[in-house]
């Protein structure tokens, strides 16, 4: 689970090398789409449902001071022990802390993109300490020594012939066995045992209410419940933008949650952990790493509003064909590509520009964040920060010289125009990115102005 | 200062001008809260329902249709044993009968909180679930249950809409993932 230090580009070319594993990617993803337009499209309330939860989450961001103040007193009422971390490295030390003083050396982890943000799983390794991934994606991914290839989705780049290899590896199953229902059997069998022994579990958090103090964990599998129930501690992580105002706006949240990231009703289990049960210590660790910042600028705060359906990862022409690893973030995807310069511009920069800014991811958002927007906001801050590489930088330079005065554009493209017909040789090339994997169009006769001119009616 | 300090304040700091809470008035709009329209979605959901005059047919139909059953725990029973047994020995109950509040028509799930079921981990660690509700409980969407729900009165309440699945080894649906593979519903009159 290293850090990838190589761009979107080139990871998304390696993607590519496998051209029928793309198709089948592209395909399984704009199926879930599907399924999720499907849903949307059976309330009749749903584009009020959007506009209304996105107007909570901007009340949410607009007092999240106080609503963590009054979260926090509300745990620490119910009986849960709240810890705040400033990043990444002081929650693994707190979280690594809580099991130090237990003597936990072995615990089971449901699923959670922040503790892949904080690149936990390493860091309780080397502390001696085992956790086990129990989302059957999420395990199936850590037995592959990979980080998730998508936040609800985990292991959708896999194929299950794969992943019985792994089982049959790892778990025992016999070879050559690929059958989902079998493997997810086999699965249940080992990840039970988990659970059972388990003294520690960690979850993360969809959404925390302010007005009580609890947390909501949304899982189909049970997984979050079979290790929080059974384990003498809990540990629930969450960034600080989980927060919702009051109970009743789970009401909102959870209508459209599942409906947009898997096209179901609801997740099977919507489970809301207030007090610990007897006997069991309740951590929460609130996790800034970043956020109290992207909250400061004013173009990208909406990016705080989300609620990780991914459904911007299903319906993005780029992600489905370019793979979740090739973001090399936790969270991939257009919404990985604006959240994701915040942490390190240097290292993400190449992100907001694996987009063609088509603009579905925003029409699918469930909570209206303006992706493609934020996603063209960060290219133009990213150049002027100087974080694009030369090339990008000179060429942006040139365009913008060419676009900005009228007379250079249009000697500009009549060259072009030229160009394209007396050299086709010229663009056709492999040096032109365009060219690849398509011909280049036949060049106009004559450019729209002239068409324009010739032909508008006085 | 403390991290806590330090992430308060810088929240403070950027969050932006505070905006007002929007009405939740008409988001239900006529989505029906009959038991039909649960069944439906109940099904499709991979749950099965029954309808029942009163909790003593239970018995009868679980004999009919889970004919392999060892381990049977009745929430409500005379047996009350295992509610104070360590929670790992619940593993070999093969099916747990346990009460719900609230029914939603919508999305099929049904609200139970730790108020009926002393013993969290029961409805997930359970090989099979029924849950008995009464017919007059079912409502239109989640905004009638949260309504209805009200305030948290207990440390633990989930929703749970059918068995436990996962379609993550190439999105094919498989019921039983680590929760109940089965879900049954008895609706009782009344």
């Amino acid at each position: 689970m290293n850090r990838q230090t190589a761009d979107h580009a080139t990871l998304a070319d390696k993607f590519n090398e496998d051209e029928p594993r793309v198709d089948w990617h592209d395909q399984t993803l704009w199926w879930v789409r599907a399924k999720r337009d499907k849903m949307a499209w059976s309330i009749p309330e749903w584009e009020q449902l959007r506009e209304t939860a996105s107007a909570i989450k901007l009340n949410a961001l607009g007092n999240l001071h106080d609503y963590l103040v009054q979260f926090e007193q509300q745990a620490i009422q119910n009986g849960a022990i709240v810890h705040w971390a400033a990043d990444a490295e002081e929650h693994n030390q707190i979280v690594t802390g809580i099991l130090k003083k237990h003597g936990v050396r072995h615990l089971v982890k449901s699923k959670s993109m922040l503790t892949e943000e904080c690149h936990l799983n390493p860091h309780l390794m080397a502390n001696g300490i085992e956790v086990i991934d129990t989302d059957l994606g999420e395990r199936i991914v850590q037995l592959a020594k990979e980080p998730p290839s998508h936040i609800v989705l985990p292991c959708i780049h896999k194929k299950k012939e794969e992943i019985g290899e792994l089982f049959h590896e790892h778990l025992g199953t016999p070879a050559g066995n690929a059958d989902p229902q079998f493997l997810t059997a086999a699965a249940r069998q080992h990840l039970r045992k988990e659970f059972l022994q388990a003294k520690a579990a960690i979850t993360g958090v969809n959404f925390a209410v302010a007005e009580t103090g609890e947390m909501v964990v949304c899982t189909n599998e049970g997984n979050a419940d079979m290790g929080a129930h059974l384990a003498d501690v809990h540990i629930a992580c969450m960034g600080i933008e989980k927060i919702i105002p009051q109970r009743k706006h789970l009401g909102v949240f959870l209508r459209l949650l599942a409906r947009s990231a898997t096209g179901q009703p609801i997740t099977t289990y919507s489970s809301h952990f207030r007090q610990p049960r007897p006997g069991q210590e309740l951590h929460i660790v609130l996790v800034d790493n970043g956020r109290s910042r992207q909250l400061g600028r004013e173009d990208f705060r909406n990016s705080l509003k989300c609620i990780r359906c991914g459904a911007c990862m299903n319906t993005c022409p780029v992600y489905r064909r370019s793979g979740g690893h090739s973001y090399h973030t936790a969270v991939a995807g257009p919404i990985g590509a604006i959240l994701a310069p915040n942490l390190d511009m240097k290292d993400y920069a190449d992100l907001p520009f694996a987009s063609t800014l088509c603009g579905s991811c925003s029409n699918v958002c469930p909570v209206k964040i303006d992706i493609h927007q934020q996603l063209y906001k960060w290219r133009q801050v990213l150049v002027k920060e100087g974080y694009t590489t030369a090339a990008k930088t000179a060429s942006m330079k040139a365009m913008s010289g060419v676009l900005s005065t009228p007379a250079v554009y249009r000697t500009a493209g009549k060259m072009g125009r030229w160009v394209m017909r007396a050299f086709p040789g010229m663009v056709n090339n492999r040096l032109n990115p365009w060219y690849k994997q398509r011909e280049m169009p036949a060049p106009p006769k004559q450019s729209f102005s002239q068409w324009y001119e010739k032909n508008k009616k006085s | 200062m403390s991290s806590r300090d330090q992430i308060l304040a810088a929240v403070k700091q950027h969050q932006p001008e505070a905006s007002v809470l929007p009405s939740l008035e008409g988001l239900s709009g006529n989505m029906p809260g009959t038991l039909e329209a649960y069944r439906k979605v109940l099904e499709g959901l991979g749950g099965s329902l029954f309808e029942i005059k009163d909790e003593s047919e239970i018995p009868a139909l679980l004999a009919e249709h889970y004919p392999h059953l060892q381990r049977i725990i009745r929430v409500g029973d005379e047996q009350r044993a295992w509610i104070n047994e360590d929670p790992h020995l619940l593993e070999d109950v093969d099916m747990a009968v346990v009460p719900g509040q609230w029914g939603v028509a919508e999305n099929g799930a049904i609200w139970l909180t730790e108020a009926e079921i002393p013993v969290r981990v029961l409805p997930f660690i359970c090989q099979h679930l029924a849950i008995v509700l009464p017919a007059g409980r079912l409502l239109p969407t989640m905004h009638e249950a949260y309504e209805k729900i009200g305030a948290p009165q207990t440390g633990f309440g989930v929703f749970i809409a059918g068995p436990s699945k996962t379609a993550d080894i190439e999105q094919s649906l498989v019921l039983g993932a680590h929760g109940a593979k089965s879900l049954v519903v008895f609706i009782t009159a009344g």
